[in-house]
Order: C-alpha cells, then sequence, then structure tokens
C-alpha cells in the first residue's frame, strides 16, 4: 500500500518570485490536493493561480518549500511528472492551421503514443468530445467552446494521472461549459486529481473542494460549502420592486449594513455585513409591495465576503456625467438584419429595438452569430439585407455619425499596449474630436473617476487586469457616448472587478446610456433588462430574464436559473425545428 | 479631421518609439546594415590579370604599356606576342582584359592625328569589366594629360569628370545607395506592420468603430511613417557624410524633397501589404517580395542598362530607380533641380497610384 502522501499532491511552505526584487507572487503556501475530485483554484486576478499551476507542472521551480506531485518532488523529477501529467493552459497551444486530427496527431507524437494506443485514444477521445463529425476541420475554425473540448482532448492524448485546467470556461458557452465540466467529471477516478482554475464561482461551487488565493496567500482550502455557511443567514433578496431596481440596488449598497449586493433579474440579491440585520425595505425604496426574502447562500457572496466586500453603489463615473437627453426613446435598432457569407447565412432577419436607459443583453451559444450582429451595429461589418441604426443615424448612409455616438468596448481591452496609460486616454479623447481645454479637462476627470493616477505613466500592457479593465472603460466613455457596445466585457475577470465594473455601467444607465452587450456569463446576464437569445443565426426568444424563466419552466424544472433556462430554451428550439423538418 | 488625425499620428510615433526595443530595431540594424555593406560589400576590382599586346615600339607605346602594368587594379600583366593569342586568353579567364596597341600607335600620337589602342573586356564578368573598363580609362586620361604636358602635338586635356569618383572609392557608391534602401525598408516595415499589428492586439476594431473615417486612418498611419522614415534617412545621410567620409556636393532640400515623394510611393506599397495580411509576420514576408525585386531593379548592384529590355521596362514602375538616380546626382555632383524633377515626376505617379491602391484595398478590406 503506498503513503498517503505519495497518493496525492502535497504542497509545502511554497514561495515563488519571478525576480529577486519583485514581490512574492506565491507568499507560504501549504495544502495537500487529493484525487479522485475535482478541486478548484479560485482567487482575483494576480492572485497567483496561474503561477500556482505552472509551479505544479515543474515548467517554473519554487524559490522556498516544496511540491511533491504523487511522491515526486517537481526540482528534481520533472520528466517523470511530466508523462503524468496534463496540462491546458489559458491560450491552449492548438495549431489553427491543423485540422481537428492533425492536433491531435502531434500532441499523441509529441507523447511518443504507439501507434494501437494511438487509435484507441482517438477514437476514445473523439467520441469524448463529440469531436466526431468535424475531424478534417481546421483548428481555427472551430468555435470557442470546441476549441476549448479539443484543446483538452489533446492534453488528454495519455491519460493523465494530474489534470490542470487553467481557465478552461473563458469565452465559452453555457451549453459547452455544461459539457467541459462533464467531461472532467467522468475522467476522475480514484487515480486522478484533477485542478480546476476559475474566474467563475457557480463552477468552484461544484467542487468538492476549493482553493482560494489572495495576492499569493491561501486564504481557504475545504470544500465550497464549508466557506460558503460564514455568510449563511446573510443573504436576501429584495422581491417585488415595483420601482427601478438599479436604484435599489444603488441605494442598499449605501446602507451600513449592507456589504455586497448585484442585480438578479427583476429582483436585487444583497449580502449583510456580519452580525447586522436587515435594512427596512423602506430605506431601499424598493417600493410599497417589496419584500426581503432571505435566501441560501452561495459561495460567490462567501468570497466576496472574505475578500473585504464589494464596491460602493455609487459610480463617480456616472455622477461626472451629465444625464443624457437625447430626442429619441429608441437609440439602437435592429431591422431584419441579416448577414451572408456567400453562401451561409450566419444571421438571419433579426429585429430588435433598445431603448434609453436600457441594458439588453445578446446571449448565445458560441458560434450564433451574436458577435456578428454585433458587429454589424457598430459598423464593422456591411449587413446583407436589413438596416441598423444608432442614436438615430443609419449604419449604412451615415457611418461616421453613428460611431461617434457609440462607445466600445472589447473582451480583450483594445488598448495600445506600448503607450502609457495617460497617452492612451489622449489618443481616445482624440479620435473622439474633443481638443482643447475640454480635452485636457475630460482626460483628468477620467483619471480622477477610474482612480488611474497611480499608473498614469505605466505602459498599458503592463497593467494589472482590473485596471486595464478600468482604463478601457474611461476610453470608451471618454465622449460621452449615447450607446455603449460591450462585447464580452468581462469575460475572465474575477467577481469584484466585474462588481465594479457593473455598478459603472449600472450609474451610466442610470443617466440614460443604452447598453448592448454579449455575455456568456449568467449573472452579467442577470443585470440586463431585456435579453436576446441568439441561436444559429435567429433570434429564438426575447425579453426580461425573469420571462424567459417563466418560458423555460417546465414541470421538471419550476424555477430555473438563467442558465437552465438557456439551455432549456435552445433545447425546445431544436425539438421544435426537429419536429418541422 | 485634423485633430483626429493628429490624434493619430501622435498614437503612431508613440507607439513606434516610445517602446525602447521598437526604438532599436529602427537605430541598430539599418546602421549595423550601413556599416556591413559600406566596409564588406565593395566591389573594387583588384589584382585582376591583364594581357597585353604591343605592337609598337615607340616611346609613346612603351609608356602606356607600362602605365597599365603598374596601376593597383592589375596584379600580374601577361605579355602577348601575337593577335591571335587574344581569345585564347580571355576564353580561358587567364585575364579580365587585353590591351591592344597596334603597330602604328606612336606614329599617330607623333603625328598629332588620333592614336587607337583597343581595349578588350572579357563580357562574361560584366559588372568586374565595367569597372576594370573604368579604370583602364582613367589611366588613358592621366596618359593624355601627360603627353599634352609635354607640350606635344593635340595637347587634348581630357575632363575626367565622367566617374565623379575619382579614386573609385567604392564607399562612395555604396552609401549613397543604402540611403535608398534604408528609408526604404524602415518606410515599408513601419506602414507594413502597423494595420497587422493593430489586427493582431485587437486594437483595429476600436478604431474602425471611433468617428475615424478609413481615409484618416491611412493619412494618419502614412503621416507617421513618412516622419519616421524621413528622420531615418537623414540619420543615415548624417552617419554617411561624418562617419564615412562620403562627400555631399548637391543641395539637401532637393534631397529631402525628393525622399518624401519617394517615401510616399513606398508607404502606398506598405499600406496596400498592410491591409492585405492578417498577422505581422505575412506583413513582413509581403514587405520583402516588395523589397528584394524593388532593390535589384533598381540599379545597385547591376546597371539598369545590363537588363533584359522588358526587365528594363518594368523597372521604370520602380520608385527606387528614380531615387537612387537623385540620391547618387545630389550626393556625387550637384546636380540641377531640373535634373531632380525628371527623376522626381514619375516616383509623385507611382506614389498616386500605390496610395490610392492602399486606399482601396483598406476599404474593401473593411467589409
Amino acid at each position: 500500500m503506498k503513503a498517503m502522501a505519495d497518493s496525492s499532491l502535497v504542497i509545502e511552505n511554497l514561495s515563488y518570485a519571478y525576480g529577486k526584487t519583485l514581490p512574492l507572487a506565491l507568499d507560504g503556501l501549504s495544502a495537500t490536493i487529493r484525487p479522485g475530485i475535482v478541486t478548484g483554484l479560485v482567487g482575483p486576478d494576480g492572485a497567483g493561480k496561474t503561477t500556482l499551476l505552472r509551479l505544479l507542472t515543474a515548467l517554473l521551480l519554487p524559490t522556498a518549500g516544496s511540491i511533491r506531485v504523487f511522491g515526486l518532488d517537481t526540482r528534481d523529477a520533472a520528466e517523470p511528472l511530466h508523462r503524468i501529467i496534463g496540462y491546458m493552459p489559458q491560450k491552449f497551444g492548438l495549431y489553427d492551421d491543423l485540422s481537428v486530427k492533425q492536433n491531435l496527431r502531434l500532441y499523441a507524437d509529441m507523447q511518443g503514443l504507439s501507434a494501437p494506443e494511438r487509435r484507441l485514444a482517438f477514437a476514445r477521445l473523439l467520441t469524448f468530445t463529440g469531436l466526431e463529425p468535424f475531424q478534417e476541420r481546421l483548428a481555427g475554425r472551430l468555435s470557442g467552446g470546441m476549441k476549448q473540448k479539443l484543446g483538452l482532448a489533446c492534453a488528454l492524448i495519455r491519460k493523465p494521472r494530474l489534470l490542470l485546467l487553467d481557465e478552461p470556461s473563458v469565452g465559452v458557452d453555457p451549453v459547452s461549459r455544461r459539457e467541459l465540466w462533464r467531461m472532467v467529471g467522468e475522467l476522475v477516478d480514484a487515480e486522478t486529481a484533477v485542478i480546476w482554475s476559475t474566474a467563475y464561482l457557480d463552477e468552484a461551487e461544484k467542487c468538492r473542494e476549493v482553493l482560494l488565493l489572495d495576492g499569493g496567500r491561501l486564504i481557504f482550502s475545504g470544500p465550497p460549502g464549508t466557506l460558503t455557511e460564514r455568510v449563511a443567514g446573510r443573504c436576501f433578496q429584495v422581491r417585488g420592486i415595483s420601482g427601478n431596481r438599479r436604484r435599489v440596488l444603488a441605494r442598499a449598497l449605501q446602507q451600513p449594513e449592507v456589504q455586497d449586493g448585484i442585480v438578479q433579474g427583476r429582483d436585487v440579491r444583497i449580502v449583510l455585513r456580519s452580525g447586522q440585520a436587515p435594512p427596512a425595505p423602506m430605506c431601499l425604496d424598493a417600493g410599497e409591495s417589496s419584500w426581503l426574502e432571505p435566501v441560501a447562500p452561495r459561495f460567490e457572496d462567501a468570497y466576496v465576503d472574505v475578500l473585504g466586500g464589494g464596491p460602493g453603489g455609487i459610480s463617480a463615473l456616472a455622477s461626472a456625467m451629465a444625464p443624457w437627453a437625447g430626442e429619441r426613446e429608441v437609440t439602437v435598432e435592429a431591422a431584419g438584419l441579416t448577414k451572408r457569407f456567400g453562401d451561409f447565412t450566419a444571421v438571419s432577419e433579426i429585429d430588435f429595438s433598445i431603448r434609453r436607459g436600457e441594458i439588453f443583453g445578446l446571449l448565445g451559444p458560441n458560434g450564433a452569430g451574436k458577435s456578428t450582429i454585433f458587429k454589424m451595429l457598430c459598423g464593422l461589418l456591411r449587413p446583407s439585407a436589413g438596416s441598423g441604426r444608432v442614436g438615430g443615424f443609419d449604419l449604412r448612409s451615415s457611418p461616421s455619425q453613428a460611431r461617434s455616438c457609440l462607445g466600445y468596448m472589447a473582451q480583450k481591452f483594445s488598448l495600445y499596449s506600448d503607450l502609457s496609460t495617460r497617452q492612451n486616454l489622449e489618443f481616445f479623447s482624440g479620435i473622439y474630436g474633443l481638443s482643447g481645454a475640454r480635452r485636457k479637462e475630460t482626460v483628468a476627470r477620467m483619471i480622477d473617476i477610474f482612480g488611474l493616477r497611480p499608473q498614469l505613466q505605466a505602459s498599458a500592457k503592463d497593467l494589472p487586469l482590473g485596471f486595464k479593465q478600468r482604463l478601457a472603460l474611461a476610453c470608451a466613455v471618454m465622449h460621452e457616448p449615447a450607446v455603449l457596445f460591450l462585447d464580452e466585457p468581462t469575460s475572465g475577470v474575477d467577481p469584484l472587478t466585474r462588481r465594479e465594473f457593473w455598478t459603472h455601467i449600472n450609474g451610466l444607465v442610470e443617466r440614460g446610456v443604452t447598453v448592448l452587450v454579449t455575455t456568456h456569463f449568467m449573472d452579467e446576464a442577470e443585470y440586463c433588462d431585456r435579453i436576446g437569445l441568439i441561436y444559429r443565426g435567429r433570434m429564438i426568444a426575447s425579453g426580461p430574464p425573469d420571462e424567459l424563466k417563466i418560458q423555460a419552466a417546465s414541470a421538471a424544472l419550476p424555477d430555473p436559473t438563467l442558465e437552465e433556462t438557456f439551455i432549456a430554451l435552445l433545447r425546445q428550439w431544436d425539438e421544435g425545428e426537429g419536429a418541422k423538418a | 479631421m485634423v485633430n483626429r488625425i493628429l490624434a493619430l499620428l501622435i498614437k503612431e510615433l508613440l507607439a513606434n518609439l516610445r517602446d525602447k526595443r521598437g526604438r532599436l530595431v529602427l537605430i541598430v540594424p539599418p546602421l549595423i546594415q550601413l556599416f556591413i555593406f559600406s566596409f564588406a560589400a565593395t566591389q573594387e576590382v583588384k589584382n585582376q590579370t591583364l594581357a597585353i599586346l604591343n605592337l609598337d615600339r615607340g616611346r609613346p607605346a612603351l609608356t602606356l604599356e607600362r602605365d597599365f602594368a603598374a596601376a593597383a587594379t592589375f596584379g600580374a600583366v601577361l605579355h602577348l606576342q601575337r593577335a591571335e593569342e587574344i581569345p585564347e586568353v580571355i576564353d580561358r579567364q587567364q585575364a579580365i582584359a587585353v590591351l591592344w596597341i597596334p603597330e602604328d600607335f606612336s606614329r599617330e600620337l607623333k603625328r598629332g592625328g588620333t592614336a587607337q589602342a583597343s581595349f578588350i573586356l572579357d563580357g562574361r564578368k560584366t559588372n568586374a569589366a565595367q569597372i576594370v573598363q573604368g579604370y583602364a580609362m582613367r589611366i588613358l586620361d592621366d596618359y593624355r594629360a601627360e603627353w599634352s604636358a609635354q607640350g606635344q602635338a593635340g595637347g587634348v586635356r581630357l575632363e575626367s569628370r565622367n566617374w565623379f569618383n575619382p579614386n573609385l572609392d567604392f564607399r562612395w557608391y555604396t552609401v549613397p545607395s543604402l540611403v535608398c534602401i534604408l528609408t526604404t525598408v524602415v518606410g515599408l516595415l513601419v506602414t507594413g506592420l502597423s494595420v497587422a499589428r493593430e489586427r493582431e492586439m485587437g486594437t483595429f476594431e476600436q478604431l474602425l468603430v471611433s468617428p475615424l473615417q478609413p481615409l484618416e486612418i491611412l493619412i494618419g498611419k502614412a503621416l507617421s511613417a513618412l516622419l519616421i522614415a524621413m528622420v531615418e534617412g537623414a540619420f543615415i545621410v548624417l552617419v554617411g557624410v561624418t562617419v564615412l567620409g562620403v562627400p555631399m556636393n548637391g543641395s539637401l532640400p532637393l534631397l529631402f524633397g525628393g525622399m518624401a515623394v519617394f517615401l510616399l510611393a513606398i508607404i502606398g506599397v506598405g499600406l496596400f501589404v498592410s491591409s492585405l495580411s492578417m498577422t505581422q509576420q505575412q506583413a513582413v514576408l509581403g514587405a520583402f517580395m516588395f523589397l528584394v525585386p524593388a532593390t535589384i531593379l533598381s540599379g545597385f548592384a547591376s546597371p539598369i542598362e545590363n537588363m533584359p529590355h522588358w526587365l528594363q521596362t518594368i523597372s521604370f514602375a520602380n520608385p527606387l530607380r528614380y531615387f537612387m538616380t537623385i540620391v547618387r546626382g545630389i550626393f556625387l555632383k550637384d546636380v540641377t533641380a531640373a535634373v531632380v524633377w525628371a527623376q522626381t515626376w514619375p516616383m509623385a505617379v507611382i506614389a498616386c497610384v500605390t496610395l490610392s491602391l492602399a486606399t482601396w484595398l483598406f476599404k474593401r478590406r473593411m467589409e
């Protein structure tokens, strides 16, 4: 019988610094990771998650302390270790110009698989990932979800004893995310250890054990439920809100007893500070018929609690901006929007309109046509048929005017990485036609509002992620646009930064700014006033999140979450189409 | 509009120069190339064998023979006896050239008539032969000067103006050519990479959703590249004159005026390549696909006159050809504005074509 230490991962007093003069990226970490379960690795950006994974693969060696993987020390057993590790980094090294099969073959060659082993492995992995029909497709042409599955398949060519996944679900739609999760779940047996790093806490909640890092230190390890217990009895939902729920949230967050809050469809979810009584519904001004209902705590509540609570409810950005009083009620409009690429119809006759001060979300699986719609509406693609209007300007006849009233922020934060914070601000204010005193004043205001002063001279590429996001938002709203286009704006960003971001967005919306957002993440979708669900190039459902939930509810699923709603609606549509065919 | 372009221009300059590595890339490799080309890629012809067939025993003929034999160019001298030997000597590459002094050489010269000597070159070694011919001409010039200085009949002194490089210092020829080639490289790469880099970084879409018009984006990118490449060109001229000691005889305003027009043509090509490429790697390959033929067809390595006719025709579309003429002219002789203009307007035409093509493609690729 093997000793306990040889059947698990033992991390002892682990510290790591990227340079002698740099602060520790990991600081005195000790933990044991068991095989047979999925261990979640969570923490804010820059907490040291990726560093820890790279140390486990022996790509980095500890500055102090040690790691023993199934009895192998990473310092002197890197090679035998690599034979039992499957590692999927954030950007998995798929070759875009090779087909699915060629990618698999390449990784099999690198792992030195014999021909019979290879046949077995390919058959197993292709069925397992559902990529069998796409064997000949180039990896570059796969959707985000399929790419991740192929990446996982390549990491699993030789069944590893330790599987390390670094944020595998970023940019992946809920359906593919579930499949990834299922695949990993099937893989786990008594011998295998899996570490799944994520910025999404609903995933962490599904893990049997969780390691929570913050600033390089381990602040919690154990079953997620244990952490969640610390906020038990402190979570409430404000239901039956008759006024504006975003204002209710902002007011709630101003109450001294409230520590954290988010919009959840029609309701507002709040977490109280330890030992505080809930605020009177009166103080929240949520309407006569509103009430506070205790709800079960979630891992995310506890996470925010451990990390010291969310940001406040008031956005300095929104307060500094003049209310946007356009003449038009409808600021974004799509009418019969269609895009064909050759004989492939990517988007087919999409109609919707977004009113001033509304958040409209585009949801849908990878490759459904969301980004195509999005690109057409900001003038990056010309529609094959139909029309799009922004701020009253037709994108076809007056694209420049239409563009000057929209702000755009993409998932990759399209900042100029070689320019400093200030230079980025100055550049974007310049191309939006601000000049002279107004430009100076705007740049100064953005610096104040987003607290950018400490990093003014730093190059954008060296900024921490949260900073980058703030800067990107500052650049997008500097010209006080009437419409804000957000393309997966918080993809891969930790919950605290996400909350801060949405505080700003909510504040802007209150000022009359219209928001169009695409997202894969349901907590983001909950902020939307209305959602359009895009599937196979069509809008298969639209309405407020809660209405969609009702639409998707069934006997088996009386109170679906938004993610369940999403999946149920896609299935319903598939069945409907299947019946027609 | 001016404000937006200005903002873009500043951004482009910062993006290229703010990063230390970016600055080094613009300064160090061109300097290295400048020095390597000036010192290593010499085309001077030395230690060649000369064959001499002297059928005249007169003093003038012997002096001429002596002058040729003493030239540094010719390491060895092969004396022939009969005209029949000449084909064999050239055929077997025993000598690069044959100096053939006929029997009546001295007599003609003394009579005050035109004395003729033949100089037969190995035409297979085109370049070397031309250079040797140049040396021979000079030796002949000196000889003539000496002859007339002795107060002999005729007394024609030939102006040795045709080479403008009396010592045949190859650097004098290389440095002006390098000014052309290095400014081309910089102009081409700065523009070629700029759109592709933005595509890779994801900033391109951000630009496209701003009120910037495609034309404004192009103008901003073209102007910044123009500035960077002009400064680079000026820097190379400066190093060439101060460090490498190449004379600058002509007018600097004419040089930089020509350079600006030339660069616009090159930037058009760069932007065209850039609009076509999705990645920086493709852009670099595309830039070199233009750069290499353009350099060869510019007359840098071998004279355009030696190329087949159809290639000579193609070279008229090559902006580098005209700029090379301008730069050499201004460096080594003080050419007039009219001469520069004759080379500039074709470049202006080419610039119009390349810039319009780039604009057209850029707009089309946005779809």
